[in-house]
């Protein structure tokens, strides 16, 4: 746990003034690599997509005459004679935030060049982001069995039904991309190819770890994300 | 922090993920213990902002990030947030249509 050993020599040109950079000829983001930067902006757009699918979500139930239906009812389990609230809805959550630490030190120790490490780390969030891929297909088995369709439900306002299907849906699409990157991503440390420079497959670049990173910056945003619909859907 | 360099040290990160925990728990604790209205709403916000926040400095680091692109990606995010703004006013036109046309019509 000693920090020296985990400092990361990154070149960073020198600070300028904040306008200076943003002004400057052909290279706005100094020391930021073209990769995560385009991450970044990559997310900045999906960041507008999901904020849309939420606000439509905030128009629809303000506007409603039906009464909402109870999301910690609806989504509750039962155990036993108990019916616990929301009871899967938190484990998935606990399952994301797990991976999200896995992976954020899977980052660590990518640009530390440690390759067993960072496999081993990018394979339990792999792992991790797929159980929560089946949890939500249960989620979903769950909810159409017991008559939850895009058009009406049985526990309130018609909405429901197609605010979860489009909302759900639409993230669960973004954590079934990300866990088969994180797969071919895990291979690709395990076989070396961040340390030998091999070209990928399918951009024929080379890459090394830095491309752990980026990886990173899109899965902690799938996690962002669902910290917004714990709160707002299920939550709220 | 040294010019020039990004430190990522390992306690950073597990102390981050143990609040990541701890906030996630208080949420679910919120809805546990029944709160309503205005107190329910103000503190899944406060946790759902926290969260938020550090996933975004720490885990996508970018409290190690230079202003402008900082700025880049969080100045835009801002938009969101008028657009909020008018579509939570619409909502309430909508509901306020509805009803008087529910009335008139008698369903």
């Amino acid at each position: 746990m000693e920090e020296s050993s985990s400092s990361v020599q990154v070149v960073i040109p020198p600070k300028e003034s904040f306008a200076k950079e943003w002004s400057s000829d052909q290279k706005a983001f100094k020391g930021v690599p073209w990769g995560k930067a385009m991450m970044w902006i990559f997310l900045v757009s999906d960041t507008f997509v999901f904020s849309i699918f939420l606000i439509s979500y905030m128009t629809v139930r303000f506007s409603t005459k039906n009464e909402w239906p109870n999301p910690s009812e609806v989504f509750g389990l039962h155990v036993g004679q108990a019916n616990v609230p929301l009871l899967l809805i938190a484990i998935m959550t606990f399952i994301l935030i797990t991976s999200s630490g896995t992976m954020a030190l899977a980052v660590k120790y990518g640009y530390e060049k440690n390759r067993k490490m960072c496999g081993y780390l990018m394979l339990a969030t792999a792992v991790l982001g797929a159980s929560f891929v089946g949890m939500q297909a249960f989620e979903w088995t769950k909810l159409i069995m017991e008559g939850v369709r895009p058009w009406s439900n049985p526990f309130g306002a018609p909405q429901f039904g197609a605010i979860f299907f489009m909302i759900t849906g639409f993230h669960g699409t973004h954590v079934t991309i990300g866990v088969i990157f994180l797969f071919i991503m895990t291979y690709k440390v395990f076989r070396g190819h961040f340390d030998t420079g091999k070209r990928g497959f399918f951009t024929s670049q080379k890459s090394d770890y830095e491309a752990i990173e980026i990886m990173g910056l899109y899965w902690h945003f799938v996690d962002l994300v669902w910290v917004f619909i714990f709160a707002f859907f299920y939550l709220w | 922090m040294a010019e020039g360099t990004q430190q990522h040290p390992l306690k950073t990160y597990f102390y981050v993920w143990t609040l990541l925990f701890v906030f996630s728990g208080i949420s679910y604790w919120v809805d546990w213990y029944g709160f309503q209205g205005y107190t329910r709403w103000t503190l899944i916000l406060i946790f759902m902002l926290l969260k938020a926040g550090f996933i975004c400095a720490i885990f996508m680091h970018m409290y190690w990030e230079r202003l402008p692109i900082i700025a880049a990606i969080l100045f835009p995010c801002f938009a969101i947030l008028v657009f909020v703004f008018i579509m939570w006013h619409e909502s309430y036109w909508t509901l306020i249509v509805r009803k008087i046309y529910f009335a008139i019509a008698g369903s």
